[in-house]
């Protein structure tokens, strides 16, 4: 595997090796030395082209405990906030020497049309890219819940998760979507109709807008961030109607099974799809969330650009 | 026995005859061989075809003002490459067609290069913003005679300003060729709404935001009695809309692109703007619909929606990227492919829908006509077995942008007549002027 671009580029087996190397990274991470040299020499640029903290800053994390040399490329700041196009910032990184690239882009296909182009050579790390897909950020979704479902090395067959919020414009339920139900789980999408893409019906989940029948039955609640411009945008007549049928309050939260949990990819809106209560509960996952997405990516990197499946003997 | 300037031998006219073709002073002097023994230029026609110079009813040729995409010269040449006698200038140039002075200018260019005829589209509201209208009345009673007003690449969205138009172009038997899309359904759209547009995260676009304005614009038309074409019709929905508008009697026409008869939306999976288009390519099911409805005549011609646009506005994002594919040297081999060989319609159908009809919407007079004596010698030969492949790189428009490059189509096109003269001569186009 060369890039990651889409999780429709996993199957089953290496998606669950990329799961199980973090799990291994993690352990080295909790030791005392943090730091593997195995990317060392090797050049990684971050291409943050969209304002992007955790994202960013984890890959920057995972990059730098495998001993890369990080070089970050911000939108701010840089040639492309003076109208440099894809082609052009492509080939300066290609003329570094650039051996993977990250890409955060608010044009969905940005990090397809870089791994396809004759441009640049290196691997491509999709961290997102406009409405499309956010890999790396469902592997750590399906990390932490494994971890905190005490499912082992499996698959998550026989978990049942919602997902909830505003999918349409979501990278994060696409990529989801896809990793979850391969991994096994039955994936129940809860939002408002006018929410969801025409053609969810080809997905292979199931479809609520009944966020209260839904919530006894799943192990799982992942929260989705509603941007504020969809406010305006005749998706739903205000925020606290939208909060009152569908964001996750403490009655909500009573509702849930014993042992299911809560998760957001961030940033909240706390009072809008969640509550601060149920945000800073026993059940929310979400700051975890952001620890093992360091594990999660360095697995990323380190399959990508290390070759294939980790020697278990790393300690 | 008397000289002619060229005998085209052993060709099949569209209707499947086969005949010698001479030509002189500019018209078809004789189909009869026996006649013609003594021509300057023989050609071999031999298991050819030929057919009426096609007409397009939808070019952008970019001038003026974006000449690095597309002159009305380099549009000419392709035109000729891909058989085309007559091509209709889309109004959407800067500065807009909106007045006499601009179409005169367009239309002076393509006498000027002299290939084939380029007949401007005036714009039917002033800049294309959907508010005022243009000078309609300056620019049908211009030298340039236009016939034909459409604000594409914009919908004509306010529909007392369309119903003002069908009725002004009424007084010189004009026609509004309305882009549909109802533009607050398609705001930043990218590509066809569907399940493609679902996974890969792109703006879709609905069938109903052209279906709406088609069913409205009928009505309209109806009402006030007046005459309407709807420009690339890409969807299924559309299509019973005509037929249904059609079994009234309402007096409509509706073209479609080559490309909307063969490409689908799954293209886009690549994110390659290549496939970007206005309006978006469609699903299979539509691809069907729209052949059907060619060959049935629900929809009356193929235009190309020819749209040249430089490198850099492809080389990009896909939201980034402009609208529009090549078109006018790649659209009859695409109607053979998707038509002809697939044995819904004949060649004579294809002459209808690609040179006839065109031709009468335009109210392109020395155009579109039957291939018999005494006719305009405005012809095409082309050689239904042979095949060739797009390469983007020798393309003759400016603009490198076509969906086919690599791809084997068929029909090759080996000479072009334009008033009796040969604009295309076993493939070498003729100079600018010389003709």
């Amino acid at each position: 595997m060369r890039h990651l671009l889409s999780i429709a580029d996993l199957d089953k087996v290496s998606a669950i090796n990329i799961l199980d190397t973090a799990a291994e990274l993690a352990r080295v991470s909790d030791g005392a030395v943090k730091k593997l040299p195995t990317l060392r020499g090797r050049t990684i640029v971050n291409l943050f082209a969209e304002d992007s903290t955790r994202t960013r800053i984890s890959f920057e994390a995972a990059a730098k405990r495998l001993s890369a040399d990080v070089i970050n490329f911000s939108a701010k700041g840089s040639s492309l906030s003076k109208g440099e196009s894809l082609k052009d910032t492509a080939m300066t990184l290609q003329a570094m020497g650039a051996d993977a690239v990250v890409i955060r882009h608010s044009a969905s296909g940005a990090a397809q049309r870089l791994a396809d182009c004759e441009w640049m050579s290196g691997s491509v790390v999709n961290a997102g890219d406009g409405t499309h897909e956010h890999p790396s950020q469902a592997l750590l979704d399906a990390f932490t819940i494994r971890k905190n479902l005490g499912m082992g090395s499996s698959d998550l067959s026989g978990l049942s998760i919602a997902i909830v919020g505003d999918v349409l414009h979501s990278r994060v339920a696409r990529s989801n979507v896809l990793l979850l139900s391969m991994l096994g789980a039955k994936v129940t999408l809860v939002a408002p109709p006018t929410l969801l893409p025409v053609g969810v019906q080809s997905w292979p989940v199931e479809i609520s807008y009944d966020f209260d029948a839904v919530i006894p039955h799943v192990d799982v609640i992942m929260m989705l961030r509603v941007q504020q411009e969809r406010m305006t945008d005749l998706f739903f007549p205000n925020a606290r109607e939208y909060s009152r049928y569908f964001g996750l309050n403490s009655e909500r939260m009573a509702l849930m099974k014993p042992g299911a949990i809560v998760m957001h990819p961030g940033p909240m809106n706390r009072g809008l799809e969640i509550s601060a209560e149920v945000a800073d509960s026993s059940r929310s996952v979400i700051t975890e969330q952001v620890t093992n997405g360091v594990s999660v990516r360095m697995a990323i990197l380190y399959v990508l650009l290390a070759g294939g499946v980790l020697d278990r003997g790393i300690n | 026995m008397k000289t002619v300037d060229f005998v085209i031998k052993n060709a099949i006219l569209p209707d499947g005859r086969k005949s010698d073709i001479a030509i002189a002073n500019g018209v078809i002097s004789s189909l009869d061989s026996s006649s013609t023994n003594n021509a300057t230029t023989t050609i071999d026609a031999t298991d050819c075809i030929v057919l009426p110079g096609l007409v397009d009813l939808h070019t952008h040729v970019r001038e003026p003002g974006r000449e690095d995409a597309e002159t009305v010269l380099s549009a000419s040449r392709a035109g000729v490459k891909g058989g085309f006698t007559a091509l209709s200038a889309m109004a959407n140039t800067s500065p807009v067609a909106d007045t006499a002075g601009v179409v005169e200018q367009v239309y002076r260019l393509g006498q000027e290069a002299g290939l084939l005829d380029v007949f401007p589209i005036g714009a039917v509201t002033q800049g294309l913003k959907g508010e005022a209208l243009s000078e309609i009345g300056a620019m049908a009673d211009s030298v340039a005679r236009v016939r034909v007003f459409s604000d594409d690449g914009n919908c004509v969205s306010d529909p007392l300003v369309m119903r003002r138009a069908l009725e002004y172009v009424k007084k010189f038997n004009g026609v509004i060729a309305q882009h549909a899309q109802d533009p607050r359904m398609t705001v930043d759209s990218q590509m066809n709404e569907g399940l493609i547009s679902a996974r890969l995260g792109l703006k879709g676009w609905p069938a109903v935001a052209e279906e709406a304005i088609i069913a409205r614009d009928v009505l309209i038309a109806d009402h006030v009695k007046s005459r309407l074409h709807i420009c690339h019709l890409t969807t299924a929905g559309g299509v019973e809309i005509i037929r249904w508008a059609k079994a009234r009697g309402i007096d409509v026409t509706a073209e479609v692109t080559p490309h909307h008869l063969l490409l689908t939306d799954d293209l886009a999976g690549s994110y390659d703007p290549i496939y970007k288009v206005n309006p978006p390519l469609r699903t299979q099911a539509d691809v069907m619909a729209l052949r059907e409805a060619l060959a049935d005549g629900t929809i009356d011609i193929v235009a190309t929606d020819h749209a040249p646009h430089p490198m850099e506005s492809k080389e990009c994002e896909w939201q980034e990227a402009a609208f529009g594919m090549l078109g006018l040297e790649t659209a009859l081999s695409i109607v053979q492919m998707t038509m002809v060989d697939s044995s819904l319609m004949s060649w004579a159908q294809v002459a209808e829908r690609m040179s006839i009809t065109p031709a009468r919407i335009g109210g392109y007079e020395n155009h579109g006509q039957e291939i018999k004596e005494g006719a305009p010698a405005n012809l095409l030969v082309i050689d239904p077995r042979r095949k060739w492949t797009v390469d983007r790189d020798l393309v003759q428009s400016k603009s490198s942008n076509t969906p086919y490059h690599g791809i084997e189509l068929p029909g090759v096109i080996t000479h072009t007549f334009f008033k009796g003269k040969a604009s295309l001569l076993n493939g070498a186009i003729a100079a600018k002027g010389t003709l």
